[in-house]
């Protein structure tokens, strides 16, 4: 199973990458495109919209499934990934290349203790082995 | 753990991703649905729908029991092979099932029906066959391999030469029968090909010849999108024995003409229908899903099966929507709580590989 050993994970099969310039990356991961097969439509929140960490704040739908997306941390939508929805069978070749949004962290320290209650990638590769 | 179709541990080899389908185990895909979906309607891909029951009736009375247990007509089958889709109705013209006849001869008949409904089934046509001379046998022996696309049955007669002769000259929804197989010009994809009734002994053999004439393996994830785009019904889904064929799309499928009587006449004659089965197509990016509510100026509807056509890179839909709602109409679906315009259209979205609707 691919799971990246640089990025955090919620039990909800999104990864977050904290960036140089402090906004956190948001995708998929491997194991989430594979159980959802060939993705079709992706719907991304608009930048600006604010968010509470677990909120649900972008959908993706394969042919077999709508899946909802939680915010991993709380903030506002800095970017929204416009390649992605243009062709969402990307994020199932490329689940980590392909970001779906940035989030511009409220706070810092609050940022930080976010990230440190998500999932490493030991914990979450059993999460996925298990589902 | 759900029933075995007997090519199992054939699907298991070659990588297929497994759901459960009204209680068994099948495929749904074997990498990519989509790309199993654009081969059917591209080439050839084959199914293993062994799941499925083949059911043979025989002796003197088959046929005056088959006349009074089917909504559309068996008279209507003259000729050995011919093959007639029909509802199987309670006595409120409530669908019990959607299956297929097969003629054989004045007293030999085979009917075959859905996997989640053969129990339900064969229980019910035991019971309306008490007053009739004749045999029920389900064919439990039987596997069914669904071979479908532009280039199936030239594929299936490069597999097995010898079938050419018998199934050549089959006009759709005929067959023959070769040796132990029964091979039909059907399916249910919108597409030419052949469905193979085989001795499920047989059936890994046959899978495997096939396979090295260049027919695709396919799961049951792309037949269900490509019956979508061919706007054929879904038992469980579009109709069950709540709704009566008259408010699913099947009113062609009921033969109420003439004197003869079969079990749900008597309630279609005296059905008002209020409402109808209708295709969707959704005219913004998305995808349309069963149970959605669509509203509609005459009031609302619902849509029964639904999701992203890959021939049309679309969302569609057959929904049940008020009568009085007509082709072309543009109603709203309720995505996610959101209003989604869409049109009102009549299935099939697409045939033989060309797109239908616009």
């Amino acid at each position: 199973m691919n799971v990246p050993s640089n990025l955090k994970y919620a039990k909800t099969h999104e990864w977050a990458r904290q960036d140089g310039d402090g906004l956190i990356t948001v995708g998929i991961t491997d194991h989430a495109q594979e159980a959802l097969g060939d993705i079709v439509f992706i719907e991304l929140p608009e930048v600006g919209i604010k968010f509470k960490a677990g909120a649900e704040c972008a959908v993706v739908e394969s042919v077999k499934a709508a899946s909802d997306i939680y915010a991993p941390v709380s903030g506002e939508v800095a970017a929204a990934n416009q390649a992605a929805i243009d062709s969402p069978e990307s994020v199932n070749a490329d689940a980590y290349g392909v970001w779906l949004f940035k989030i511009k962290p409220d706070d810092a320290g609050k940022c930080a203790a976010e990230l440190d209650d998500l999932l490493d990638a030991q914990a979450y590769g059993k999460v996925a082995e298990s589902d | 753990m759900g029933k075995h179709t007997t090519l199992f541990a054939t699907h298991n080899r070659a990588g297929a991703k497994l759901s459960d389908f009204a209680g068994w185990d099948m495929p749904i895909h074997y990498g990519s649905q989509i790309e199993e979906h654009h081969r059917v309607r591209r080439d050839a891909g084959m199914f293993d729908a062994s799941h499925m029951l083949s059911i043979d009736f025989s002796g003197p009375e088959v046929r005056p029991y088959l006349s009074r247990l089917l909504a559309n007509d068996v008279a209507k089958l003259t000729r050995p092979g011919r093959a007639l889709y029909s509802c199987l109705l309670n006595p409120d013209g409530g669908i019990i099932d959607d299956l297929i006849v097969y003629f054989f001869n004045a007293d030999h008949y085979r009917i075959v029906v859905n996997a989640g409904t053969a129990e339900k089934d064969l229980s019910w046509m035991e019971k309306q066959a008490a007053d009739f001379s004749l045999e029920i046998l389900p064919r439990h022996d039987l596997a069914l391999i669904a071979v479908q696309g532009p280039q199936a049955r030239d594929k299936v007669w490069r597999a097995y030469p010898g079938t050419r002769m018998v199934s050549e000259s089959l006009a759709p929804f005929f067959a023959a029968c070769d040796g132990d197989w029964l091979i039909s010009r059907t399916g249910y994809t919108g597409e030419d090909g052949f469905e193979l009734a085989v001795p499920a002994t047989q059936a890994a053999d046959i899978w495997a010849q096939l396979q090295a004439a260049g027919i695709a393996p396919c799961g049951l994830g792309c037949r269900d999108t490509l019956r979508l785009e061919a706007g054929m019904n879904l038992y469980g889904q579009d109709m069950d024995e709540t709704v009566t064929p008259l408010e699913s799309g099947l009113s062609w499928t009921v033969a109420l003409g003439g004197d003869r009587d079969f079990i749900g006449k008597a309630a279609l004659l005296s059905q008002k229908t209020t409402r109808q089965l209708t295709g969707l197509l959704l005219l913004t990016p998305g995808v349309l899903r069963a149970h959605q509510r669509v509203h509609t100026a005459h009031g609302d509807g619902e849509i029964t099966s639904g999701s992203f056509s890959p021939t049309l890179a679309q969302g569609i839909a057959l929904a049940r929507l008020p009568q009085r709602v007509t082709i072309g109409d543009v109603v709203e679906a309720d995505i996610r709580g959101k209003p989604h315009k869409a049109k009102v259209v009549k299935p099939p979205f697409v045939r033989h590989g060309k797109i239908l609707v616009s």
